[in-house]
């Protein structure tokens, strides 16, 4: 699928791994922490302006509502570089939402699109049949100048997803299993493509969150056919044209592997790499935790929400923890709200905060002090990701935290039935 | 073009979180990226840093975020190369586009130590430990990549094309 995506919008008939080829950009992503930098280099090269106003977005949500000053300084530069460049998709604080999760809302991101952002986790898109990857500021500055990119030709690894998950058993945990399979370089320089029965039964925010950590396997993309539920997700959200990529029935891949859904558990990453991963039944002693965290491009969604609150609902954080819960947009703030999810939380004791990377990378909104410990809907656990050096980060689904931020320990929302 | 510097090692998957700690990122200013370069795996290493150093690593260096400021750190804290197994792919093409050269070679990751003085000639890819005598052979760097470095990176070497 990745093949043909790249092919076409190369011009070619054809493409094979290992080719290198220069593609067209159906759109160039850029945020506060990587725009400026972009930015600063596009100021340095010959060609002014840029290719396409309307291709390109710039979404401040890593430090914003500005955590600083020199974050407040970065955020300027981005939004005057948007309005001396008419940047159509520039979202300022009270519009925007995490670029990952506000991108495919805004109907900017369908089908067969070549997408490049300067963000790792812009690999999410491929839930939607893109293909899209992260690269660098100055990849991302090349971008918005010619609208075109250097790629090589990725290979693919073939994941058949079979099976229903049980309850309680999310996209999270399926990515999570597959991280913990084939480890961290898993995937490295190649596509994952995900097929078989079980898609059906993943909604599109489950795809976007096993999409979005395809990076954490090494992944250059990773990328889902396109079936109703996701037409029905761009017809929903875009008026732009799409184009549906399938795979041949004779394709190559380099490795391929079947995941029953049904056998799945609750899988949680232990510090400090998202492959060391453990399911809830492997978790023999107490791991006490002081902190939760439940949002990011991964699992802010509004399903997320919909399920922690389910498992929130009517009752209370440990005490002494703290619970920090983080929609990824205006609009899933929104529909929180009117469902009554934000009440939830706030009756149970967590705070709610206003769309923004913040702790997931360690920026502010949550950071952990020496010798803590975090269950976070995150995407990354590194040696001092979310705070100082000696904090811990667990990597889990929004039913896992939640049930976590409940007990006071690592837990699965059926130690709440109990 | 050669370099030839001390060698700080480190393991396997390497990320860009301890590369630039996020904490840092609401700058993008390279001196003050170099600053805290390496200081969550290596505090001493800012310390320790000559012009001309290498960092030799095991497999999937770089794993991680897209921050450009990672390699930006690396390069602006004098480290003249970088060596490993393997690098993420993010982070390769970083690399190459800010101009810090970066060569793939596993018998030279698990052939070099700490402390090691080692030598690299990016015309032949070859890479000689002086400390142990012992020699390898990376991937010697295409035209066009010498010539990126050269520049100090992507835009200067398309600026130095028209």
């Amino acid at each position: 699928m990745t093949q043909k995506i790249l092919a076409a919008a190369a011009g070619l008939d054809k493409v094979e791994a290992g080719q290198l080829i220069e593609a067209k950009l159906d759109l160039v992503l850029g945020n506060d922490i990587t725009s400026p930098v972009a930015i600063h280099e596009m100021d340095k090269m010959k060609v002014q302006g840029v290719f396409d106003k309307d291709k390109i977005a710039l979404v401040p949500d890593h430090f914003v509502p500005n955590k600083d000053i020199k974050s407040a300084e970065h955020c300027k530069c981005v939004r005057e570089f948007a309005k001396k460049h008419e940047i159509t998709n520039y979202f300022e604080v009270g519009e925007m939402g995490i670029e990952h999760a506000l991108l495919p809302e805004k109907g900017l991101t369908v089908a067969g699109d070549v997408i490049i952002g300067a963000d790792s986790h812009t690999c999410t898109y491929g839930a939607l049949g893109a293909f899209s990857t992260g690269v660098g500021s100055t990849d991302m500055a090349a971008g918005m100048a010619t609208g075109k990119a250097w790629f090589k030709v990725p290979s693919a690894i073939r994941f058949h997803l079979v099976g229903k998950p049980a309850k309680w058993v999310s996209g999270k945990d399926v990515i999570l299993h597959i991280i913990g399979m084939i480890g961290v370089d898993g995937a490295l320089y190649q596509s994952m493509e995900f097929v078989g029965e079980g898609i059906s039964y993943l909604s599109m925010d489950d795809r976007f969150t096993i999409a979005n950590m395809a990076i954490e396997a090494g992944g250059k993309n990773g990328i889902f056919p396109v079936d109703e539920k996701a037409e029905a997700y761009m017809r929903e959200h875009s008026s732009r044209p799409y184009k549906i990529y399938t795979a041949d029935e004779d394709a190559v891949y380099e490795a391929e592997y079947t995941i029953d859904l049904s056998a799945l558990r609750p899988t949680i990453a232990f510090p400090h790499l998202p492959e060391n991963t453990h399911t809830i039944d492997e978790i023999k002693e107490d791991i006490a935790i002081d902190q939760v965290v439940i949002g990011s491009c991964t699992n802010g969604r509004l399903e997320d929400l919909r399920t922690a609150a389910e498992v929130l609902q009517g009752r209370h954080v440990a005490k002494g923890m703290r619970c920090i819960v983080i929609p990824a947009t205006q609009s899933i703030y929104m529909q929180a709200m009117e469902e009554g999810l934000l009440k939830t939380f706030l009756q149970a004791g967590a705070v709610v905060s206003t769309p923004t990377c913040g702790p997931c990378l360690g920026g502010y909104m949550g950071i952990l002090a020496e010798g803590e410990r975090c269950v976070s809907t995150t995407n990354r656990n590194f040696v001092g990701r979310m705070g100082h050096v000696n904090s811990e980060v667990y990597l889990a689904s929004p039913a896992v935290a939640a049930a976590s931020a409940v007990l006071g320990k690592i837990a699965s929302p059926k130690q709440l039935e109990a | 073009m050669n370099v030839k510097g001390t060698v700080f090692k480190y393991g396997d998957n390497v990320d860009t979180d301890v590369i630039i700690p996020a904490r840092y990122l609401n700058s993008s200013d390279p001196g003050e990226l170099a600053a805290h370069c390496m200081e969550d795996i290596d505090k001493d290493f800012i310390k320790k840093v000559k012009k001309g150093d290498l960092i030799v690593a095991r497999k999937n260096f770089g794993c991680g975020s897209s921050r450009e400021h990672a390699p930006i750190a690396i390069k602006a804290a004098g480290v003249s190369c970088v060596i490993a197994e393997t690098f993420a792919r993010i982070f390769y093409r970083n690399a190459i586009n800010i101009g810090l050269p970066i060569i793939e070679c596993p018998e030279a990751a698990a052939g070099i130590e700490a402390g090691d003085e080692v030598e690299v000639d990016f015309d032949s890819g070859i890479i000689r430990n002086l400390t142990r005598g012992t020699t390898f052979k990376g991937q010697a760097f295409p035209e066009f990549m010498q010539k990126i470095i050269a520049c100090g990176g992507l835009i200067p070497y398309i600026n130095s094309k028209e």
